[in-house]
């Protein structure tokens, strides 16, 4: 599904180094977690996996279902079945959630060269899969994330998550300043999209996040580089050991 | 004082060809040349003018062309397809087209006892008195007022009666038909009576390719807790030059909430001077520019708080794109008897591409102590976050700034309140973007 070999990395008109020869193999229907301090490049790798052009990518490949992804635009990624849940969602003040909702599926259908949704298609899907999430009609009639608390831009990523239906769903630190109740929600959103065809990669600091989505592969990420990998017992023994054993071990 | 130093551009050199030309036997013929030698005397304004800094006549205007005469039946009938903005609401509506009104392509019958109207070319035949109103030595007036009262042939003169409340809008439309280049010179004058409650709405529009002008002042008086909406779409033709001059007056609890839509012409300035004259009297003054090519749209707002508790709200949005420039002036005087006053002034641009500009010149002239005013000017660029995003969810980079900067005009447009007008611009505005309408 995807596949990142020896990706190095840096801020477009910067020196420094962040992603400093990544390795990474996510098979169809696994979850991966990727665990690390601050600064060890975890949002960078979830920027460069969705396009965002801040970045120079210096060496290295990623394949995404075999297709160079380092080559797509961010639209085309994201037709390509390619999510990323954002850790700070983006306020657009002016657009409706609803009509983004319904552009940005429409636009992914075209790509693809699917029919587009009719408007009450789309709403009944709409509506079903934001009652699982306890989005409240209210919310979807708001801008896009203007005014939404942090949980409730969150449950709008899984939202989103959900009615695009991606084949790879990057999740980049979902669970910051979501409350427990929060966290359960967003968790069984996630639960509920598993499937032998959809893969995910869920970035986070804490453990706690991966008691609720229950990861097949954990990796610890320390100064651009995966420097362990292990089952979920890893971030068990993270949580108790702190990053310094391994941030050490690496060095 | 005449500027003795600058030499007459062709354009004034014809406009004195043409003031000459009028008629000897004209009633208001000493109106007229009143007027026009006040013009004459200062000639256009030009940058060093600090009102019109950033929308040089001088440089602007190439020529001006001689007073148009009526378009034939057919042709102006033909014409009335560009002026179809509005054509999904139901109107009444005044036409003048070249400058003259055209009663059969006009549709009064919803007025009744409510309104009276009348073209202004009447009184006008009557000696024009009623047009000797204005200090054409104050530089405020020139060039624009000048002009007008030199030139004008025709006009609307409304009165919305006491108490009476419009079931629809109105519409008075400026439409320039012919491919002949004209100068259309029009004088409203506009009475909202106490407690009456009207939507009027304008549309300017004309052929592309013909350099024509319009001239265009409003006088208005907003009467005791009366109500004005004042919908203003400006789509000239592309060679257009349009100057246009509100003069709104607001009586004791008045309500008066104009919205300026600049989109045609290649030059275009629309002003308004407004006084409030009574206490607690109310404007929200909104607009959108949007421009492309080399298009210069200029929105300048003079507001005059003479007396305590006005409030005033403005709020401007303009999204330039090509090498089109944009300008909002805006300036905020609050005397010192206006205790109380609430001013509040926005104006936010986009800029679509690297050689598109925009002047944000907003001002405040506060003489009382106890007031609340504040303004914000903005100008930048689409944010890059919010089009990562969007593409991130699959939505091509075009589309989503399309998106992105119909719901940066909406947010003014959608100030308006009326749904069925807010529905008529935020269409138009996506015609402009080039975004497909769904069938």
């Amino acid at each position: 599904m995807l596949e990142i070999k020896n990706l190095r990395v840096k801020v477009a008109d910067e020196d420094a180094e962040i992603l400093r020869g990544m390795d990474l193999k996510i098979n169809p229907g696994e979850v991966h977690a990727i665990m690390g301090p601050n600064g060890s490049g975890k949002s960078t790798l979830a920027y460069v996996l969705a396009g965002k052009d801040d970045y120079e990518i210096t060496a290295g490949e990623v394949l995404y279902n075999g297709a160079n992804l380092l080559e797509m635009a961010p639209d085309e990624r994201a037709a390509a079945g390619l999510f990323l849940a954002f850790q700070y969602p983006i306020e657009i003040p002016g657009v409706g959630t609803m009509t983004f909702l319904k552009t940005a599926m429409n636009a992914q259908r075209k790509a693809r060269g699917d029919e587009e949704l009719t408007t009450p298609d789309f709403m009944r899907r709409m509506k079903e899969v934001a009652q699982k999430l306890k989005i409240s009609p209210d919310m979807l009639k708001r801008p896009l994330n203007v005014g939404f608390s942090g949980g409730e831009k969150k449950r709008n990523e899984i939202l989103q998550m959900a009615l695009l239906e991606p084949t790879l769903c990057v999740m980049d630190e979902t669970d910051s300043g979501l409350d427990i109740d929060a966290l359960r929600i967003v968790a069984d959103g996630v639960n509920t999209l598993r499937a032998p065809d959809r893969s995910f990669l869920v970035i986070t600091h804490y453990q706690r996040l991966l008691n609720h989505i229950v990861p097949d592969v954990v990796h610890v990420l320390s100064k651009g580089r995966i420097v362990k990998t292990g089952g979920k017992e890893l971030a068990l023994e993270l949580e108790e050991r702190g990053y310094a054993d391994f941030v050490e071990e690496a060095a | 004082m005449a500027d003795k130093g600058l030499i007459k551009t062709r354009a004034e050199d014809a406009f004195a060809g043409h003031f000459a030309s009028l008629p000897a036997d004209d009633p208001m013929r000493d109106i007229r040349a009143d007027a026009f030698g006040a013009f004459a005397q200062k000639g256009l304004p030009h940058r060093r003018i600090e009102d019109w800094k950033y929308t040089d006549l001088r440089a602007l205007m190439a020529d001006a062309p001689a007073p148009a005469a009526p378009a034939a039946p057919e042709v102006a009938a033909s014409a009335m397809t560009r002026a179809d903005l509005f054509d999904g609401i139901e109107r009444d509506r005044i036409v003048f087209v070249n400058g003259h009104f055209v009663p059969s392509l006009s549709e009064t019958s919803g007025l009744g006892d409510a309104v009276e109207f009348a073209s202004l070319g009447r009184f006008l035949a009557d000696g024009g008195a009623i047009l000797d109103r204005y200090d054409l030595a104050d530089p405020a007036n020139a060039p624009v007022l000048a002009l007008n009262s030199a030139f004008v042939g025709d006009g609307a003169a409304i009165r919305i009666k006491e108490g009476a409340k419009l079931a629809r809008p109105l519409e008075i439309v400026t439409l320039f038909a012919g491919d002949e280049p004209g100068l259309q010179t029009l004088r409203h004058q506009v009475a909202v009576e106490a407690g009456a409650e009207a939507t009027i709405l304008q549309t300017y529009a004309g052929p592309d390719g013909v350099a024509y002008q319009t001239n265009i002042v409003a006088e208005i008086r907003v009467a005791e807790g009366a109500r004005l909406n004042w919908i203003k779409a400006q789509e000239e033709g592309d060679e257009a030059f349009h100057l246009g001059l509100i003069l709104p007056r607001l009586e004791a609890g008045a309500v008066f909430d104009p919205f300026i839509f600049g989109a045609g012409s290649a030059v275009a300035r629309s002003e308004i001077r407004m006084a409030f004259d009574g206490e607690d009297a109310i404007s929200n003054i909104r607009g959108t520019t949007i421009a492309r090519g080399s298009q210069h749209i200029d929105t300048t707002l003079v507001l005059d708080h003479a007396v305590p508790g006005g409030l005033s709200r403005e709020f401007f949005k303009a999204a330039i794109d090509g090498e089109a420039k944009g300008v909002f002036q805006g300036k905020i005087t609050v005397r010192q008897a206006a205790q109380k006053t609430d001013g509040q002034m926005m104006s936010q641009a986009l800029l679509l591409s690297e050689r598109a500009e925009f002047a944000n010149k907003p001002e405040l002239e506060i003489f009382a102590d106890d007031v609340q005013c504040a303004h914000g000017a903005t100008c930048g660029q689409i944010d890059e976050d919010m089009l990562f995003f969007l593409r991130s969810r699959g939505i091509d980079a075009k589309t989503a700034q399309q998106l992105l900067v119909q719901a940066f005009l909406a947010e003014a447009i959608e100030q308006i309140g009326d749904e069925a007008i807010i529905d008529v611009l935020e269409a138009r505005t996506r015609r402009w973007l080039g975004v497909a309408e769904a069938a």
